[in-house]
C-alpha cells in the first residue's frame, strides 16, 4: 500500500471508528464506510485484476454499477466493496483473477 | 395464510420515491419503500440523513435541501427497507428482493419503479485504470465518508454536474490541476435553438454559469474545446498521465486521480427485465421507459418516476414522484379524479418550469462523438475486455444487434450485465449498419437483474415462498 494512493479524510462529523484488516495491515475505517471507501482510504489499489487479462482494477462507480470494487471480504471472493459496509474485524484483500461466474455457470460447476 | 399485499411498493429511496412514498401514505395507502443503500437519499441526496463531511459549505444547500424529504419519510407509517436490492418483479407485481444474503418476496398492487439514474459510461483509451473514476464516484466518496481523491487531480468531461462536483472538490480543499471539457463548440450552435427555453429556464441556467466563473475566479485551469482524451499508467499500473488535444495542440498533465463524466442516463434494468416498451431518447442519447402523464409504464400498474422515466433532475423527480402517488391513490380507490386532477394542476405547472430548460442543457452536453463511438483500441466491455474495435469486428462477420454480440464474446455477460457497455455497443452497431438505434435495440435483460448467489435463491425456493 502506498501512502500518496490513499483517498484522504477531511474533517468529518464524528462517526466512530471500525477496525478492518486491509490486504494484511490494520486500517481504522470510519462507521459507515464501505468496503471500497475504505479500500480507497487505505490504498489498496489496485483492488483487483481481471480474470482475462490480468489487468489492474479499481473502484469507478461507487454506487453498484460497474463491478470493478469486487474484494475478497473474509474469504468470500466476489464481494461488491461499494455495497458493503465495513464490520469490526473485516478481513479485506484484492481479488485478483477470480472470475464471476454467471448463474448458469455456476450451476454447471457445482 | 394470506400474504400481505401493499398498496403501493416503490423500489429507490431517491427524491422521486421518497416523495411518491409520503404522498402515497398521506392518502392512506399501505406502502412499502425498498432501497439497496443503507439510508434513503437515492444519488443526490446520498447520506444526507448523516452526512460525513463537517463542513457544510462543502456540499451546499441544495444537498441539504434533501433532508426536508428524509424527514418527512420518518413522520409516516411506511415500511421502509434499506440495503434491499428488487432482482426481479414478475407479471402479478410479486418482486423478489435480497436483503443481507438473503431473499424473499413482497406482492403489490401497484409498483412504482423511481431507481433514478447512473452515469454514462465515458468509454476511451485509459478509462480502465486504476485512478480513473467516475465524477459522481468521487462525490459519493465525498458525501459518505468525507474521502477526498488523492492529488494531482484532474476532471474531465461535460456537462452540468462536472462543474459542480469540481466545485465541491474545491470547497473541499482539494487541488484541481486542470478541469477539461469535452463539450463540442458545435453543440453551443445546436443549443442555441432551444435558447428561448433557456432564458425561460435561467435561474437553473445562472447555477451551471455561477460554478463556472467561479471556478475560474478561484484560478483553476479551466480547459475548452478539449479532444482526443486518452490516459497512461506508469510502471505499476496506475494512472499517471492524461492526453488530449485542445485548438490544435497535443497536450499531456500528470495526474493520480482522473475523474471523468458525460451526463446521466436512467437507471432502465428494472423495467428492460420486465419487457416494458423502451424509446429512444434522441436529445438525450438514451432509452428511457415508455409512459402516460401519470408515469405508468406499457405494463398496467407499473409506474416509473424521476429518472429512471428520463432525466430532469432532482426537483422534478421529486414533483413526479407526486404525481404518480396521486394516480396511484385514485386507481386504489382514495382518492377522486377531480381531486387528483387539482392537486396535480400547479405541480404540472411546476413541472413545466423546471422541464422548459431540458432540452437546451440535452443539446448543449450531448457527448462527443469520440465517447459515443470510441476508437478502436477503447474498451467497451469492461468486465470481459471487449473493445470497440472486436464490436466492429463483430459488425463486420454479421453481428446485427447487442444481443449477437453474445455469439461472437462475452460482451455485455459479465456481473455488471450490460449497464457499462449496453449504449456504446449499440451506438457503435448501428453507426457501423448505418441505421437508427432503434433497429439494433438493446441488451435482453433477465431477472436476476444483481448477481445472486446459487445459495440465495435455494433458500427462496424452498420456504415456498415464490409462486
Ligand atoms: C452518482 C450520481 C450523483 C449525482 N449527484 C447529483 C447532484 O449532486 N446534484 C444533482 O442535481 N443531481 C445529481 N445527480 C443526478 C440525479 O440522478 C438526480 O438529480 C436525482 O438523484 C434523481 O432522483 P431519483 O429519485 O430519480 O433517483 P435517485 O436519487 O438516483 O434514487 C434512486 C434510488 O434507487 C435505488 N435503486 C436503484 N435500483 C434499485 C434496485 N434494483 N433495488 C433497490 N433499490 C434500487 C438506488 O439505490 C437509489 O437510492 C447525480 C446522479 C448520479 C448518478
Ligand atoms: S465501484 Fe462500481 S459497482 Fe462498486
Amino acid at each position: 500500500m502506498q501512502h500518496d494512493l490513499m483517498f484522504k479524510r477531511l474533517a468529518n462529523e464524528d462517526g466512530g471508528t471500525v477496525l478492518v484488516e486491509i490486504d494484511g495491515a490494520t486500517f481504522n475505517a470510519r462507521a459507515g464506510d464501505t468496503v471500497a471507501a475504505a479500500v480507497l482510504a487505505a490504498g489498496m489499489i489496485p483492488s483487483r485484476t481481471t480474470p482475462l487479462s490480468g489487468s489492474s482494477r479499481a473502484p469507478y462507480c461507487m454506487m453498484g454499477v460497474c463491478f470493478e470494487c469486487l474484494v475478497e471480504v473474509d474469504g468470500v471472493p466476489n464481494v461488491q466493496g461499494c455495497m458493503t459496509l465495513v464490520a469490526e474485524g473485516m478481513k479485506i484483500l484484492p481479488q485478483t483473477g477470480a472470475r464471476y461466474l454467471s448463474m448458469a455457470e455456476q450451476e454447471m460447476y457445482s | 395464510m394470506s400474504e400481505r399485499i401493499y398498496d403501493l411498493v416503490v423500489v429507490g429511496a431517491g427524491p422521486a420515491g421518497m416523495a411518491a412514498a409520503t404522498t402515497a401514505c398521506q392518502h392512506g395507502l399501505d406502502v412499502a419503500l425498498l432501497d439497496e443503500q443503507a439510508a434513503p437519499g437515492g444519488q443526490i441526496y446520498r447520506s444526507v440523513g448523516k452526512p460525513a463531511p463537517a463542513d457544510t459549505r462543502v456540499l451546499g444547500p441544495d444537498y441539504y435541501y434533501g433532508r426536508k424529504l428524509v424527514d418527512a419519510l420518518q413522520h409516516t407509517q411506511i415500511d421502509y427497507f434499506s440495503s434491499t436490492t428488487v432482482w426481479d418483479i414478475s407479471s402479478e407485481r410479486v418482486l423478489s428482493v435480497s436483503i443481507g444474503g438473503h431473499s424473499r418476496t413482497l406482492r403489490a398492487a401497484k409498483i412504482l419503479l423511481a431507481t433514478g439514474a447512473q452515469e454514462r459510461p465515458v468509454p476511451f483509451p485509459g478509462w480502465t485504470l486504476p485512478g480513473v473514476m467516475s465524477c459522481g464516484a468521487a462525490q459519493i466518496l465525498l458525501k459518505s465518508s468525507a474521502l477526498t481523491p488523492p492529488g494531482p487531480l484532474v476532471l474531465a468531461g461535460s456537462g452540468p454536474l462536472l462543474l459542480l462536483i469540481a466545485w465541491q472538490l474545491h470547497k473541499a480543499g482539494v487541488s484541481i490541476s486542470a478541469v477539461l471539457d469535452t463539450t463540442p463548440s458545435s453543440n453551443y450552435f445546436k443549443a442555441l435553438r432551444h435558447g428561448l427555453g433557456a432564458l425561460r429556464g435561467w435561474r437553473m441556467l445562472f447555477k451551471g454559469l455561477g460554478y463556472l466563473v467561479s471556478l475560474r475566479k478561484a484560478g483553476i485551469n479551466m480547459l475548452s474545446g478539449v479532444t482526443k482524451l486518452s490516459a497512461d499508467a506508469d510502471s505499476s499500473g496506475r494512472v499517471a498521465q492524461v492526453h488530449f488535444q485542445q485548438r490544435g495542440h497535443s497536450r499531456v498533465i500528470n495526474c493520480k486521480s482522473l475523474l471523468v463524466h458525460q451526463g446521466v442516463v436512467p437507471n432502465v434494468q428494472l423495467t428492460r427485465a420486465m419487457d416494458a416498451r423502451h424509446l429512444w431518447h434522441e436529445q438525450q442519447q438514451c432509452w428511457h421507459p415508455q409512459t402516460d402523464s401519470w408515469g405508468e409504464t406499457s405494463i398496467g400498474g407499473v409506474f416509473v418516476a424521476g429518472d429512471s422515466a428520463g432525466i430532469g433532475g432532482a426537483l422534478a423527480a421529486e414533483h413526479f414522484g407526486r404525481l404518480t402517488a396521486w394516480q396511484v391513490a385514485c386507481q386504489q380507490g382514495r382518492l377522486g379524479s377531480a381531486e387528483r386532477d387539482m392537486l396535480a394542476r400547479p405541480v404540472r405547472q411546476t413541472l413545466n418550469r423546471l422541464m422548459v430548460i431540458r432540452p437546451f442543457l440535452d443539446v448543449l452536453y450531448q457527448p462527443a462523438v469520440e465517447f459515443l463511438l470510441p476508437v478502436d483500441e477503447t474498451i467497451v466491455c469492461r468486465c470481459e475486455e471487449v473493445s470497440a474495435g472486436d464490436i466492429r469486428r463483430f459488425v463486420g462477420l454479421g453481428c446485427s444487434g447487442p444481443n449477437q454480440t453474445k455469439a461472437f464474446s462475452r460482451a455485455g455477460m459479465g456481473p455488471c450485465q450490460g449497464r457499462m457497455c449496453g449504449l456504446t455497443v449499440a451506438q457503435i452497431i448501428a453507426a457501423e449498419r448505418n441505421v437508427a438505434i432503434d433497429q439494433v435495440g438493446y441488451y435482453t435483460i433477465r431477472a436476476p437483474i444483481k448477481p445472486l448467489c446459487l445459495g440465495e435463491l435455494a433458500s427462496l425456493v424452498s420456504h415456498g415462498d415464490k409462486q
